[in-house]
């Protein structure tokens, strides 16, 4: 493999450098006078939350703006070349040779129609670097490079038959094909488990290593950024609100927003926030020896999603499960919620059956759906849009008949203030709440019924890192004041850190290990556990 | 792969079978007794006994439709009560006059459909989106039978352009087959170029704002190539299944047009064969229509899974 | 089974990461209606011929079935037959508003009929799984057969009329609300917020009926302004064929068919049923169209249609 040098006239200025950049969609300001310079073979990462104009900031340097948006003022430099308003004829010629896209998403950002191998080799041949049977061969070899397994095969395979994690590596290859001189990675890995993540940020780091191209990674994540980057930019509604060497503004950030964004990421903190050590409380919920088969074909082995998995909830306590895309955790929920019927295995909620021999039926089964209430993901979608915040909170009393519409709008009141939401949040739709304010709305329902266990499913995975750190927080208050237990799900261990106080690391249906919280993840004893805390993005960075 | 054709080969059959008990059952429910029909009005009821007796309609139901089922699956619907021809070849002889207007007005409303689509996707927001959407509006809203009426008028008894109606068998003269078709194409295709082209265009707007477009684009490649290899490629499930649900529409649009542009076509037989309650006739040609349909939409779950890789795999669209 | 996915939204500030359920409340969606110029077009022409329809027998001059022999064929602005009269004389101002009227009632009986049995079969094809086959066997077995064709039949064994052409149209729409429902309801049942209403033991009935048909009903008001304009249009076309309607009751078909004979020496006999029929149906449509627009949190919500 060659190296190629990178810049092609100017060696000695800057590959790419963004001055002043405005970037508006309709009237609406994106980006707002961002500077941005970027050495030949540097890395530099972008990072800032939804919303900040990152991805906005990338799509400009590319030429690639969605429709309204418009670049008001500043000036691109791309070798020298000011491409701010260069005609399309030109940006077409520039991108994929010159700058590379690595997208975020690899399940949207494959043609689903056309071979993987074709839609590697379409880079090669738009810009007359290879003919058509050169550029399969030369596909396949762009494919192996970047790491992905039986090359030849695949390149002859559809989207739809490659996991998340190899089509991530088809979009590298894609990126990388012409060798160009910039690579635009925007959230490459944010889709990903965190073990795929580390390992596809690897293989991109060695490859741009041996290429000689100079990286932009565009990312969210403060921990990535700061251990994939020699420079770090942070961006804050349109603005660059610090930019300097990694390690710096981790370590001595200047500008305060970077300061609570590094006080909020909780892969950055340095000393864990342990929990009270639980004083062996008796056990709320027993999950033993549960299991969840599907049957996939006729005649073929069933397949265990879940697979004889035991565990306890202490009253007032948290239990975390822990565990990547298809361990089985989400599973292992909703069977604890009812949702979902056990194949074999007993759940007992407080002394009473609910799952496996000797279930409990009818008004019993009621009195416990009643003990037990859940908190999903994503707060936009488990809120139904048409309910008003007041209809939302006490659906639960309504469906169980609890006081008068009077007493029900009183409770109301009191769940707002307990999350801390004004009350005149009550007449509200939840289209006009953020995220964060949904979540809270999700945890005010579930609290209605004063339930003795909330079961939460990755309830802060789709907020920002400044929102999830203060849900996080609003859930250990709730805690320590109702003495309620969480059932705690989530593939994040830096969040897991935070909240729980017993730990149970599932992969693929199993459970691995479990135990107290500092010493699963203080002391892991499991090969697999170790690669989960290895691969936290930041763990390396440490910040004291 | 084998095994969804399989499935959907018998799933359609099973709907075939279905639809032949509906149509038997329908036809049955019709007032006026053929018999009676068949041999006159004045007749005595000796007669109209024998009659019946002939038909087999002194049978019971279940037998009539065993009868009905078995001769129908050798081609065989027995004859016209009103002119004595065997059903098979009135249908023989309307058919293709039918086929090759449908085909025709679909050839048509694909080729106006797809071009209008794409154009109003691509040009957003600019004149070639507001004339595509200004076309589609006025052929959905504006009747077409009455627009064929005024075009018989004004295009061809008026102006002369085209034959006012009748049909020439395009193996006898080519030319003119499709000269006198050309017309009645036109407006029985307008209405459904005008759902085509709709249809098309929502799909290629989904398409051309797609993530992985972008990406496409981030590659280097050009416009035509993204709207073509990446745009039309993707909506082509869509115009596919646009076209096979608007043929069955399109048979039965074609009774309209028939009638205006006096085409001797399965359409007229159709109307006919009502007003004379003709039942061996209008049985056979629901039967066939239908089951020109289901085999349409068969030819569609085909076409899906060369289209589709996904479908390939997974099985099963619907 | 989830990760962590942290999109950006398109705008700042925007609610483009949501998924498609959500993102549309009341109150949003007539502010974007009324934004939208085809949209308001749409509404404004609508409600003119509601109103035409629904008070023909006081806007209308004459009964509509009123013949004036002596003054048969009469230009349009004449006094006292403001759009002329047909060969019977017949005032065609007043037939057209009675006509429209006569349309509009096919459209809802229709409208009715495809929602009182698409809805709920709908609704549960989508909702349990085991019922889904049969009824979904049961719309393609509905889709098979031709609309016409099954107008036809239902006019030859129960004869013409307004009733019988609405059921027939209605029947014709009843697979495509089954579906239009269906897929709304198979949607929303993966939802969180209604696995959230299982997980508070909410029964069925709560569930379709507060969370399942209140989210699927902009999805059954679209389909619903698609069956209106099929209906007028499906109407004339079987009153044209004698199938529909039948005379002297006045219908825009039937004067499209009586006008034929003689068009090339007095058009407007056949030209003004003709404009309303389009002009009825571009109502419906243009007003379909912006509502699916508006309901749509993909499109932008700023500056109309990009």
């Amino acid at each position: 493999m060659t190296t190629t040098p990178a810049p092609a006239d100017e060696a000695a200025g800057p590959l790419l450098h963004i001055e002043n950049l405005h970037v508006a969609f309709g009237g609406n300001p994106a980006v707002r006078g961002a500077d941005l310079t970027v050495a030949p073979g540097e890395r530099v990462a972008v990072v800032g939350q939804s919303g900040s104009g990152k991805s906005t900031l990338a799509h400009a340097v590319m030429g690639l703006l969605p429709g309204s948006a418009r670049i008001t003022d500043g000036t691109i430099r791309l070798a020298g070349e000011d491409i701010t308003h260069a005609p399309e004829k030109r940006l077409r010629d520039l991108r994929g040779r010159v700058v590379g896209l690595v997208p975020q998403d690899p399940m949207t950002n494959l043609n689903p129609v056309a071979k993987v191998g074709r839609q590697v080799a379409e880079t090669l041949r738009t810009h007359g670097l290879a003919d058509r049977r050169t550029a399969a061969a030369r596909a396949v070899e762009l494919l192996a490079q970047a790491g992905l397994p039986e090359p030849e095969r695949r390149a002859r395979q559809y989207p739809h038959e490659l996991s998340g994690g190899q089509r991530q590596r088809v979009l590298i290859a894609i990126g990388l094909a012409c060798r160009p001189h910039l690579l635009i990675a925007d959230e490459p890995t944010s889709a990903l488990d965190v073990t795929v993540q580390q390992q596809i940020l690897d293989h991109l780091q060695t490859l741009t290593d041996e290429l000689g191209t100079a990286l932009l990674l565009i990312t969210h994540d403060l921990g990535l950024a700061a251990e994939r980057a020699d420079r770090v930019l942070v961006m804050s509604q349109g603005e660059v609100a610090e930019s300097g060497p990694a390690r710096r503004v981790l370590t001595d950030p200047a500008h305060e927003y970077t300061r609570r964004l590094v006080a909020a990421a909780p892969s950055l903190r340095a000393e864990f926030r342990p929990r009270t050590p639980a004083p062996a409380a008796e056990p709320l919920l027993q999950v033993e020896g549960v299991t969840k088969e599907y049957r996939l074909k006729r005649g073929a082995a069933p397949f265990k999603a879940v697979d004889g998995v035991s565990f306890t909830v202490a009253r007032g306590r948290t239990t975390a499960v822990v565990g990547e895309s298809g361990s089985g955790k989400t599973t292992t929920a909703r069977m604890v919620l009812g949702l979902l019927p056990p194949t074999g295995g007993a759940i007992t909620l407080d002394g009473t059956p609910v799952a496996g021999p000797g279930a409990v039926r009818g008004s019993g089964r009621r009195a416990v759906r009643r003990a037990m209430q859940p908190v999903f993901q994503d707060p936009y979608a488990s809120l139904d849009p048409m309910f008003t915040v007041e209809q939302l909170i006490a659906e639960p009393l309504t469906v169980f008949g609890v006081g008068d519409a009077a007493a029900r709008r009183s409770r109301v009141t009191d769940l707002l203030d307990q999350v801390a939401l004004p009350a005149d949040t009550a007449h509200r739709h939840p289209n006009e709440l953020s995220g964060g304010q949904r979540q809270r709305v999700a945890i005010a329902r579930a609290l209605a019924l004063s339930p003795s266990l909330v079961v939460c499913d990755e309830p802060v995975s789709a907020l920002d890192v400044l929102v999830q750190q203060q849900v996080l927080t609003l859930l250990r208050t709730l805690q320590d004041d109702l003495g309620v237990s969480y059932l705690f799900i989530s593939h994040d261990l830096a969040v897991v850190r935070e909240v729980a106080h017993e730990v149970v690391v599932m992969k693929e249906g199993r459970v691995v290990e479990q135990g107290a919280v500092e010493k699963v993840l203080g002391a892991p004893e499991h090969p697999y556990t170790r690669k989960l805390s290895g691969a936290v993005p930041g763990a390396t960075v440490g910040v004291s | 792969m084998l095994r969804y054709l399989g499935n959907r080969l018998w799933q359609s059959a099973l709907t075939l079978l279905l639809a032949s008990v509906v149509v038997f059952g329908g036809v049955r429910a019709l007032p006026g007794d053929p018999a009676t029909t068949m041999a006159g009005e004045e007749a005595d009821p000796a007669t109209v006994a024998a009659v019946r007796a002939e038909l087999g309609l002194d049978q019971p139901l279940v037998v009539q439709y065993g009868k009905f089922l078995t001769s129908a699956l050798t081609g065989d619907f027995g004859d016209s009560v009103r002119t004595g021809t065997p059903v098979a070849d009135l249908i023989g002889a309307t058919l293709p006059v039918t086929v090759q207007l449908a085909l025709y007005a679909m050839a048509i409303a694909v080729l106006l459909g797809t071009t209008g689509g794409v154009l109003a996707a691509v040009f957003r927001g600019r004149w070639p989106e507001w004339a595509a959407n200004a076309f589609s509006l006025t052929a959905l809203s504006v009747p077409t039978f009455w627009l064929g009426i005024l075009a018989v008028l004004y295009l061809a008894v008026h102006l002369g352009w085209f034959p006012a109606s009748g049909y020439v068998s395009p193996l006898d003269d080519p030319l003119r087959g499709l000269h006198h078709l050309t017309l009645p194409a036109l407006i029985l295709g307008l209405a459904h170029s005008a759902v085509v082209q709709r249809q098309t265009r929502g799909s290629m707007v989904g398409t051309l704002t797609a993530d992985f477009v972008r990406t496409a684009r981030a590659k280097g490649l050009g416009g035509r190539a993204v709207v073509f290899r990446y745009g039309l490629r993707n909506s082509l499930v869509v115009v596919v299944t646009v076209v096979g649900l608007e043929l069955g529409g399109l048979i039965g649009g074609a009774v309209v047009t028939e009638r205006i542009f006096t085409l001797p076509g399965v359409g007229k037989l159709t109307l006919d064969a009502v007003f004379t309650r003709d039942y061996p006739v209008v049985q056979a040609v629901v039967l066939v229509i239908t089951g020109a349909y289901i085999v349409i939409n068969l030819l569609v779950d085909v076409l899906y899974t060369l289209i589709d890789p996904r479908i390939r795999v997974s099985g099963g669209t619907r | 089974m989830t990760t962590a996915t942290t999109q950006e939204p398109l705008t700042p500030g925007g609610t483009t990461t949501a998924p498609a359920v959500h993102g549309r409340s009341r109150g949003r969606v007539p502010r974007r209606l009324l934004r939208d110029p085809m949209g308001v077009a749409g509404a404004v022409l609508l409600l003119i011929v509601l109103v035409a329809g629904v008070f023909a027998p006081w806007l209308a001059p004459y009964p509509p079935t009123e013949v004036h022999f002596r003054t048969p064929f009469q230009q349009p602005a004449t006094v006292g037959f403001a759009l002329g009269t047909d060969d019977l004389g017949r005032d065609i101002l007043s037939r057209v508003l009675h006509g429209a009227r006569a349309s509009l009632q096919v459209g809802a009986l229709a409208v009715l009929l495809a929602v009182a049995v698409g809805v709920p079969l709908g609704l549960l094809a989508g909702y349990w799984r085991w019922l889904d086959a049969l009824v979904s066997r049961l719309a393609d077995l509905m889709l098979a057969f031709p609309f016409l064709i099954l107008a036809v039949g239902l006019a030859a064994i129960n004869g013409g009329g307004l009733a019988n052409a609405a059921v027939a149209i209605g029947i014709a729409h009843i697979p495509a609300m089954i579906r239009v429902v269906r897929a709304e309801t198979l949607r929303l049942a993966d939802a969180d917020f209604v696995l959230a209403a299982h997980a508070m033991d909410a029964g069925p009935v709560r569930v379709l009926g507060r969370h399942v048909l209140p989210n699927a009903l902009p999805a059954i008001i679209v389909q619903a302004t698609v069956i209106m304009p099929a209906a007028v249009l499906g109407e004339a076309v079987l009153s044209f064929l004698g199938l529909g309607i039948q005379p002297p009751d006045p219908s825009l078909g039937i004067m499209l068919s009586d006008a034929q004979n003689y068009l090339m020496r007095t058009p407007w006999p056949g030209v003004f049923p003709g404009i309303a029929i389009a002009l009825i149906c571009l109502g419906f449509n243009l007003f379909g169209d912006a509502l699916r627009d508006a309901l749509d949190p993909r499109t932008k919500p700023s500056g109309g249609r990009r």
